[in-house]
């Protein structure tokens, strides 16, 4: 008995060791890659610093102060970036949710179905927001519209893959006790796994509708107005005073857009204690 | 069918299990159980932890396939055939273990789950007034309906118990399933809970089969036993005959997997 037992202990310690062996050989791995990414980036070049700090403080310069002449032709474009943020946000999530329940592998077991969705998600969120700006633009014409597009497919993109691994996650006691009373399929996604998922839910799409006004600006700069469109223009005709105020503005709602987001995140999540 | 015998009753069988083997992971967990359960009494299924309790619960409410074996229901058929089992899950109610309730809905919203299978998944109606008044009831039936507003995950353990309780019979149902239905309420309520359970039980003539932890309150509440040990069905009769001698056997056979179980669970 104690032979064996010893016999016992020897041999979790001897896998304690070959874990630690394990760990710091990963460790190093990952350093050197992470190394040698910087040097091959050439974020070690040196050389390449030296003119940075006097040309930004020049821009800098130019950029002082803010001209806020014109505010009273930025209303428009502010609107439309704001609209395209919340129904870009609002579209792609509404797509994202049957689409990442399709792709919860705890939803639907069969990989016949499961590989395909998770493999368009992949698709919709590995081609960034500003070449969907572009194709859109294409497709549809210039003005918020185009944004719109972009915002929702890169959105279903990125929700759908987090709604699903958020779906993954859900304690399976509540379906259970629902499949056991003959409920369907469809019926533990709606009663039990929608109401566990929902504030994670409204959680990141909030916080997708942040990054979607900022993203929403930059669609600006290829032809989905807006902001954006704005900004590079004034960059354009050398207007750094104007740019830097219409930047100051950008800045403002996007402060705004985070208390909003931060309030409605608080109510889902706040009262999770207990 | 053969007839039941408890005391010197005869009762008509509502479940009967023929020959039930279930493997997981390659480990046979039940092994040829042949056993079952009559109308209008409460069975408990004791026996030590790991023995299969759980995995006979889901084999009756279809969450698990046995790999073997036949489980029947009186008028039905057996519960491999098409439409059984649906029509055996519509007068089942099952109350779990863990609770199995959504923690940040209000108590009422979860005894309100237990009517999801007559609602459409893709409704975006409000629950009708009629379910909210059963669940309310059903809630009131286990001393709850004060906390009915209260999200579930503020309740306390036996709290959350009485709502998975309050869950199962507003489904007004013909058979009850239980894995350690009070499991965490104290023994006063337990005792209070299974009383209230019985007179439903002889009442409307439902069917109850409980997985019960504590020996002593299967003793009371029961009027059949059945001891599970080593995967296989090892003592099965009156609860009256369920004595120290049964208990010592069932509870000191070697559990399946190797390991030895020390001391009786009885608390």
């Amino acid at each position: 008995m104690s032979a064996s037992l010893s016999l016992n202990v020897a041999a979790i310690l001897e896998d304690g060791r070959r874990r630690t062996r394990r760990t710091l050989l990963g460790t190093a791995m990952g350093v050197a890659v992470i190394l040698s990414a910087f040097i091959y980036a050439g974020a070690f070049d040196l050389g390449r610093y030296v003119d940075a700090v006097p040309t930004i403080w020049r821009l800098a310069c130019d950029a002082m102060p803010p001209d806020f002449s014109r505010w009273h032709a930025w209303g428009r474009p502010l609107l439309e970036t704001l609209s395209m943020s919340v129904a870009g946000t609002v579209a792609g999530a509404l797509v994202a949710l049957p689409l990442a329940a399709l792709a919860a592998r705890n939803f639907v077991h069969t990989p016949f179905i499961g590989e395909p969705v998770r493999l368009f998600l992949n698709v919709l969120r590995s081609i960034p927001g500003l070449i969907w700006g572009v194709i859109f633009v294409a497709a549809v014409g210039f003005g918020p519209l185009p944004g719109i597009l972009a915002l929702a497919t890169h959105t279903t993109g990125m929700l759908g893959k987090f709604f699903a691994e958020t779906i993954e996650h859900v304690e399976t006691g509540p379906g259970d006790a629902l499949r056991a009373h003959g409920v369907s399929r469809l019926g533990v996604l709606r009663f039990s796994i929608l109401p566990q998922v929902l504030p994670r839910l409204v959680d990141v799409s909030v916080y997708r509708w942040e990054h979607n006004l900022r993203a929403a600006t930059t669609l600006g700069a290829v032809g989905a107005g807006g902001l954006g469109l704005e900004i590079v223009t004034a960059f354009h005709l050398f207007e750094y005073r104007e740019a830097s105020a219409l930047i100051l503005v950008l800045l403002a709602l996007v402060t705004l857009i985070n208390v909003v987001g931060a309030t409605v995140r608080r109510r889902f999540l706040g009262s999770v204690a207990g | 069918m053969n007839a039941l015998t408890i005391g010197s009753q005869a009762w008509r069988p509502a479940l009967t299990i023929v020959g039930l083997s279930v493997m997981r992971g390659g480990r046979p967990i039940l092994n040829e159980i042949s056993t079952a359960f009559a109308e209008g009494t409460i069975t408990a299924v004791v026996g030590p932890s790991g023995v299969g309790k759980t995995t006979l619960m889901n084999v009756l409410n279809g969450l698990v396939a046995p790999q073997a074996g036949r489980v029947a229901v009186a008028g039905l058929g057996g519960l491999g055939e098409p439409g059984v089992l649906r029509e055996m899950r519509r007068r089942t109610a099952m109350v779990f273990q863990d609770h199995a309730l959504i923690g940040r809905l209000p108590a009422i919203d979860n005894v309100l789950l237990g009517l999801a299978d007559t609602r459409h998944p893709l409704s975006l109606l409000p629950w009708p007034r009629a379910a909210r008044e059963r669940a309310a009831l059903a809630l009131a039936d286990v001393g709850l309906l004060s906390r009915a507003t209260a999200r579930t995950d503020t309740l306390s353990g036996g709290e959350r118990q009485r709502v998975g309780i309050a869950r199962a019979l507003v489904r007004a149902p013909r058979l009850i399933l239980g894995d350690e239905p009070f499991a965490s309420v104290d023994p006063v309520l337990a005792r209070r809970l299974g009383g209230e359970l019985r007179r439903l039980v002889v009442r409307d003539g439902l069917t109850a089969v409980l997985v019960l932890h504590q020996l002593q309150l299967a003793r009371v509440l029961a009027d059949r036993i059945v001891g599970l040990s080593g995967g296989r069905v090892a003592f099965d009769g009156p609860a009256g005959a369920f004595d120290a001698e049964a208990e010592a056997a069932i509870f000191s056979a070697p559990a399946p997997n190797g390991d030895r179980v020390l001391s009786p669970d009885n608390s």
